[in-house]
């Protein structure tokens, strides 16, 4: 008889959590029962630049009834601990953007403390505010360094100029994104509370650690009496990244000046108006090209608007701009990153992360120069694909045997490209009201943490037996709604060989888990994932138990409490880096990323030329992302990523005034509707990664990557026009086929 | 009930009486309180979730009188001798094509999902004049792209009788 495989449990088990949430049972933030506390509010500068004269508090109100707290209650240094030590926790005096907060209001009733923040009046003395990033700032708008620049990166490859020179065809665009909202479902929220003399932190949030951190920090103590905890996570892409140390930190002094449990959970409004977004940007591109379609050179100029203060702008830049030049092998390349000060609420940590706002700028830029060619778009990316043993712009020889023309191959024909290319031209030719059109755009997105990240992260991970023959997963990775807990809870039953049912995952708790970096970067799955891996086959070996399974192990746990009283049976894993992998971080030369995910999107858009409303009617994703750990898990990220991403394109449009979101609502920033979309068809290529978990490599940000310049493509080709602005709402379209929009002119943002 | 003092609202008396989830109840309310408010802070029905507080998201959606609603746009007084059905009613065995085709992911939208989509399989005469993709509009879903969402539906109404 022939043995039986092991079962498959990833391709069985379904969201662990999922029916929790289905039944509304999964108790997020907000519905954790709480007794005796106040809610916390947060009052705000009115202004984008300057000193704070006077901070007014309406005396028709009784102040003694509300906890009242400002940058003086702040025990250590009045910073938001991060890359840099710029941001305050609150506004000592001086404010450098609108939503700036300046003072913390507490009190038992929600209506009292409504009325009692806007009751609060901070006289601002303005100072010259800068609100374009584009702008070369005036002297008296400096406000950083000696120019404004926040961060400055630039990475070279063989000799541009003189490629330039030499090149038969040059082609030149400026394309530029607008900022994005994440509007994860939930609100950010955050409760803090002194348990003993521990300050625990429960909320809403994407890395535990960071919170820790900038709590130790600001607040002036040690670990041994701070706690981080994250609850339900209601969707963060980013969001929940870097922001909620600072709502952290509100509630905390909050709760140390009241001595009473704080909560803060932010409505709508206050949610998408304070807090972080995608970074605008301002790509430009010069390409040398031989007439028969072959990169020579491209030179690429990319800008961002980082907002006022540094928060993570440096790296959102550094992975814009590896990712600047594409998934092409070009010998001459020159990319020059600045991340600019701005006096707006600064820009922060969304899905992609930078890179697809270069992609944008890049795939939009391919188009073009295969329109000056007279190439078929998708003939113009075959010729220029990376193959295995080419290099990309930082001399990162690709070697994953991944077929990167197969992935472009199969979307060509899922989407039926050539047949709809034909179909199109002969609809636009019949019809006086709509044109149809059909996009492509490949790229490729770096897994895991950018450089020397993960080696410095040193990420750890442990995986404890318990008394009972069960297994408990310890890590600092959060569940967001990206499926980190069933991934991890099939990785260690398959690799243990035990039901799923038997594997526990740990609350992301600082005290009881170990650091196993944060939950971003699309590296849960693959960096982590092969830490539970590992974790499971140390537990194994303190076990002896080299070739055991199943019942086998569980047995062996339950035997090992009975000769070892008081101990606890734990395996740890370590992060190690995969061989022969090297970054030079000064030169910003070699392996930026231990690997890439590889993606091939066709977008089929329809415009109707009386509205210049753009309809997305057919979407194809295919990717080679390694293997896939749960295939409902990892088509719904595409999906949804996809999702976002379209809106990104053509619906999301964020107004500015003074550097603040005009419309931080719903009602008038829309997100994409089940309405507004078509079926998003998923396909994978599965070439395995030998240093991920089972295989995988990084999903969750690719998808951001492809649509927008897909379907921006699409656009191109249904109407003839060359748009290079997104979002591309209906009146922009207008202007650009109408004429009337001579030079890429985004938002009317004040000089 | 002693769920006021753990969710920090004080009130002014003002009793109105519904019937939520099939039994009859009277709870205190102030006139501004909204029926998102008076079922998440004074019942304990957390599972009703707050998106956006303007009618958008459709998060809050409840049944009253059996049709979904957004409870957020609905002040308490209005339910006054009506029906309220929220997402904890709902059975979990009707849910289980939604989990298994997922359309859950960060469960925030979620139990707003739930209650639409119920109520769309509930109301198979609704696809003569509209498509799920229209029906479903009103709930706004960032993870799943709906996807996942609208082949639960499919397969849930496929497998009725």
């Amino acid at each position: 008889m022939r043995r039986q495989p092991p079962p498959v449990y990833s391709l069985t088990v379904h969201r662990l959590e999922g029916l929790a949430k289905l039944t509304g049972r999964e108790r997020y933030v907000d519905d954790l029962p709480l007794e005796g506390f106040l809610w916390g509010a947060t009052v705000r500068s009115p202004s984008p630049r300057g000193r704070i004269t006077a901070i007014r508090f309406d005396p028709a109100i009784d102040w003694s009834q509300l906890t009242v707290v400002d940058h003086r209650d702040i025990p250590g240094p009045n910073t938001i601990a991060l890359i840099e030590t710029d941001q305050p926790v609150l506004a000592p005096g001086y404010v450098r953007h609108v939503h700036e907060a300046v003072v913390l209001l507490a009190h038992p009733d929600r209506a009292v403390l409504r009325r009692a923040a806007a009751a609060v009046r901070i006289d601002v003395a303005p100072e010259p505010a800068v609100t374009d990033y584009r702008a070369v700032p005036r002297p008296d708008q400096i406000q950083y360094g000696e120019d404004n620049v926040l961060k400055h990166l630039h990475i070279s490859k063989g000799d541009v100029e003189r490629a330039l020179a030499g090149a038969p065809i040059v082609v030149e665009g400026v394309y530029e994104t607008g900022a994005q909202e994440h509007v994860y479902l939930e609100p950010q929220g955050m409760i803090a509370a002194l348990e003993e003399d521990v300050l625990v932190v429960r909320g809403s949030m994407q890395c535990p650690y960071y919170i820790l951190k900038a709590l130790r920090y600001a607040l002036g103590r040690d670990e041994t009496r701070l706690r981080v905890i994250q609850t339900p996570t209601g969707g963060g892409f980013g969001g929940k990244e870097e922001y909620p140390s600072t709502i952290a930190l509100h509630a905390a002094l909050l709760a140390l000046k009241s001595g009473k449990p704080v909560k803060i959970v932010y409505d709508r409004g206050e949610d998408m108006a304070a807090t972080t977004k995608r970074h605008p940007s301002l790509v430009r591109h010069r390409t040398g090209v031989t007439p028969d379609g072959r990169l020579l050179a491209q030179d690429i100029e990319v800008v961002m608007d980082g907002g006022a203060y540094v928060t993570l702008s440096p790296v959102v830049l550094s992975r814009g701009i590896i990712h600047a030049a594409g998934p092409y092998a070009c010998d001459h390349v020159r990319i020059d990153g600045r991340a600019m000060f701005t006096n707006a609420v600064p820009f922060g940590a969304f899905r992609g992360f930078g890179a697809p706002q270069t992609h944008f700028a890049n795939e939009r830029h391919m188009d073009r120069v295969a329109a000056r060619l007279g190439l078929d778009p998708a003939e113009l990316r075959r010729r220029n694909l990376l193959r295995d043993d080419e290099s990309t712009a930082t001399g990162q020889v690709i070697r994953d045997g991944t077929d990167r023309r197969a992935v472009l191959e199969q979307a060509l024909s899922l989407a039926d490209y050539d047949a709809k290319r034909s179909a199109h031209a002969r609809f636009n030719a019949s019809s006086a009201t709509t044109r149809r059109g059909i996009g492509v755009a490949t790229f490729h997105h770096g897994a895991g943490f950018t450089g020397s990240g993960e080696v410095m992260l040193a990420s750890r991970l442990a995986v404890a037996g318990l008394v009972d023959g069960s297994i408990e997963i310890r890590s600092a990775n959060i569940e967001m709604g990206q499926g980190t807990l069933t991934v991890f809870t099939a990785l260690a039953a398959e690799r243990l060989g035990i039901d799923p049912s038997s594997v526990r995952i740990a609350a992301a708790d600082t005290a009881r888990v170990p650091y196993s970096g944060p939950t971003v970067a699309a590296r849960t799955a693959m960096v982590v994932g092969r830490l539970v891996e590992r974790a499971c086959d140390d537990l194994r070996r303190r076990l002896d138990l080299a070739g055991a399974t199943g019942a086998g192990v569980q047995a062996a746990i339950r035997g090992w409490y009975e000769t070892h009283a008081g101990a606890e049976l734990v395996g740890e894993a370590t992060y190690e880096p995969p061989p022969g992998v090297m970054w030079d971080d000064v030169r910003y030369r070699g392996d930026a990323y231990g690997t890439f995910g590889w993606g091939a999107y066709v977008a089929e858009v329809e415009v109707d030329l009386r509205t210049y409303e753009t309809r997305v009617i057919d979407f194809v994703a295919v990717q080679d992302v390694g293997k896939v750990l749960h295939e409902v898990l990892a088509r719904g990220q595409v999906q949804g990523g996809v999702a976002q991403a379209i809106g990104w394109a053509l619906l999301e449009d964020c107004r500015w005034k003074d550097g603040a979101m005009a419309n931080a609502q719903l009602t008038n920033y829309l997100i994409p509707t089940s309405d507004d979309l078509p079926r998003i068809r998923v396909a994978f290529l599965e070439t395995p990664y030998a240093y991920g978990a089972q295989g995988a490599k990084g999903l969750g940000e690719l998808p951001m990557d492809g649509p927008a310049p897909a379907i921006v493509n699409a656009v191109a080709a249904a109407t003839g026009a060359d748009p290079c602005v997104i979002p591309l709402t209906p009146e922009r379209l207008m202007q650009i086929v109408e004429g009337r929009m001579q030079k890429a002119e985004l938002n009317e943002r004040e000089l | 009930m002693s769920v006021d003092s753990a969710f920090g609202i004080h009130h002014s008396a003002f009793s109105v009486s519904f019937t939520l989830n099939g039994s009859p109840i009277s709870v205190e309310v102030d006139p501004t309180d909204r029926l998102l408010d008076t079922l998440r802070y004074r019942l304990g029905l957390t599972g009703t979730k707050e998106g956006c507080g303007e009618g958008e998201c459709g998060a809050c959606t409840v049944y009253l009188d059996g049709l979904p609603v957004n409870s957020c746009l609905v002040p308490t007084y209005q339910a006054r001798g009506r029906r309220v059905e929220t997402v904890e009613s709902l059975p979990p065995a009707r849910l289980d094509p939604l989990l298994t085709h997922g359309a859950t992911q960060c469960g925030a939208c979620t139990p707003g999902v739930a209650m639409t989509s119920c109520w769309i399989i509930d109301h198979p005469e609704l696809l003569a004049t509209h498509a799920v993709r229209e029906l479903l509009a009103g709930n706004l879903c960032r993870c799943t792209g709906y996807d996942g969402i609208l082949d639960g539906i499919a397969a849930a109404m496929q497998a009725r009788p």
